[in-house]
């Protein structure tokens, strides 16, 4: 599903951000990347969101080379992908179903599968009956789980999280590993960056770990042990 | 792209407009003003070119031929002058008929005056041609061309009047190319600040719109939406009220300058505005599309 092969990122300025980095992750696996920051596991996930180019080697999504897509085929790439970040990234100025209903609207779904769609989406995240809120009245797990709503409602391939606990307090990060982990068991690949410790060495799963931007392990059933 | 996703765009295009309100009615205002000018030129120019064609036809050049020259070669300079396009009607005026003309004009009733010229016509050698010409601008070149045609003695015309009229239509027409070709460029600039405005507030959303797989064109379609809608209302505002005020101008003009009421001849509003209104509601449509487009294709680059 996702193939780096001696994938490098050099920011116009100062040390590679990526070193040489070389990952296999198969379909319907789940996966941790996890080092502190500075580590390159951010620069690593934007390479697979396609928001950031490699500066060498190759990034392999679902048999693309993403490196020598075009610019018109990115949408087309991201609509496989769903993201989740750290810091939620909701429209403030739209309600609960409006957020996850912009996914669809964005790639142009026809209102009537948006209707049937996101309530779907709200139920599965546990938010069904605060569809009406917005952003601001909802806690940060609550916001989380929108955002995890919208980045699965198009039913993608690949879900990708940058920090989706980072924000929240034990409880609430917790569930939202609990509804990952739920997605991952119905066939979507995830792969998710963090440097949340415990949530790494509680769930027992894949664990790729980084340092100054090289892969330094990568275990099945991994823990979280480096300390920089 | 579906019709669901058309209006959602298109509401999103509304909703810029009402959120950046002020830039939106900065821009209107100007689209408006530009507009305005940009009709009131357009119907000067409209009846300036009315009325010289008014006197163009009445604009005409009399051609005299040299002492004895024969009907052959007075036929032969008639058809010349017939065959060149910017002659509209050409009259030949026997040397009897331009007495009997003089007579009328001179004498009137009192004919009787004349009668010692009865056997001796004074304009015997006066017979001439009437040429009227389509084109007042073309009147110098045609004089030309007729004094250079064998037996032509003399060609007769007022000079000033073409002159003046043409040079007026010009006159006009270079004013108003050059004030509403500044108007755009402010038009169109205030448009593309409008737009990028919206854009800097809405960054975060086309982030994000972009991160889930939006293309191009569903992220620049609000903000051309956008320039579109703010370019016909900044059309039609002025549009409205150029076709109030027109005939209200118009009326108001006989009144004061009663003078002049045979010379100005004035174009009905229906006619100006089976022009204007088309031109004006593109032109304001254009301007904005092309605002937009060039903006948002600066700054939507994610």
């Amino acid at each position: 599903m996702i193939d780096l092969v001696d994938v490098s990122k050099t920011y116009s300025k100062g040390q590679p951000a990526v070193k040489n980095a070389n990952l296999h992750i198969d379909k319907g696996e789940f996966v941790f990347i996890v080092g502190n920051s500075g580590s390159g596991k951010s620069t690593l996930i934007k390479m697979l969101m396609k928001e950031l180019d490699a500066s060498s080697g190759t990034v392999m999504v679902d048999g693309i080379n993403l490196r020598n897509m075009r610019r018109r085929q990115v949408a087309k790439y991201r609509r496989k992908l769903g993201v989740v970040f750290q810091d939620f990234r909701l429209l403030k100025d739209r309600n609960v179903y409006e957020n996850v209903a912009f996914a669809q609207r964005v790639i142009g779904k026809p209102t009537r599968v948006i209707r049937k769609r996101v309530p779907e989406m709200l139920t599965l995240v546990g938010l069904a009956e605060k569809y009406k809120s917005r952003p601001k009245e909802l806690s940060g797990g609550e916001q989380q789980r929108v955002a995890l709503a919208r980045a699965l409602v198009n039913r993608p391939d690949i879900l990708l999280a940058d920090e989706p606990t980072g924000n929240l307090d034990p409880q609430n990060a917790s569930e939202i590993m609990r509804l990952l982990e739920e997605i991952n068991d119905r066939g979507t690949t995830v792969v998710v960056v963090t440097h949340n410790k415990e949530i790494v060495n509680a769930m027992k799963k894949r664990v790729v770990a980084m340092r100054k931007g090289v892969i330094i392990s990568d275990e099945r059933e991994g823990e979280y042990h480096y300390e920089d | 792209m579906r019709i669901s996703t058309i209006v959602y765009e298109l509401k999103q295009g509304f909703k810029n407009i009402v959120r950046n309100w002020m830039f939106s009615l900065a821009s209107i205002v100007t689209m408006a003003a530009c507009i305005f000018i940009f009709g009131i030129f357009y119907s000067i120019v409209t009846n300036v070119n009315h009325m010289v064609k008014g006197v163009e036809g009445d604009v005409s050049m009399t051609v005299f031929f040299e002492k004895d020259v024969g009907d052959a070669v007075m036929d032969d300079v008639g058809r010349r002058i017939q065959e060149r396009p910017e002659v509209s009607e050409i009259k030949f005026v026997s040397a009897e008929e331009a007495w009997e003309g003089f007579q009328e004009q001179y004498f009137g009733d009192s004919k009787e005056a004349a009668e010692g010229f009865q056997d001796d016509n004074p304009l015997a050698n006066s017979a001439s041609y009437e040429v009227y010409v389509n084109q007042i601008e073309k009147q110098s070149d045609l004089v030309s061309y007729i004094e250079s045609l064998e037996g032509v003695r003399e060609v007769r015309h007022s000079e000033s009047a073409v002159r003046t009229l043409g040079t007026f239509n010009r006159l006009i027409a270079t004013i108003s190319i050059a004030i509403i070709a500044i108007l755009l460029v402010v038009a169109v600039f205030l448009i593309s600040n409008t737009i990028s405005t919206g854009i800097t507030i809405r960054r975060e959303e086309i982030g994000i719109m972009k991160l889930i797989g939006a293309t191009d064109l569903f992220v620049r379609t609000p903000f051309l939406m956008e320039g579109i809608i703010l370019g016909l209302i900044g059309a039609a505002i002025p549009l409205g009220m150029l076709f109030v005020m027109y005939n209200q101008v118009i009326a108001y003009t006989l009144e004061k300058f009663q003078v002049l009421d045979g010379i100005l001849q004035f174009v009905p509003v229906g006619d100006i505005f089976r022009t204007l209104l088309p031109v004006g509601l593109i032109l304001g449509m254009g301007i904005g599309f092309f605002g937009s487009l060039f903006t948002t294709r600066k700054h939507l680059k994610v």
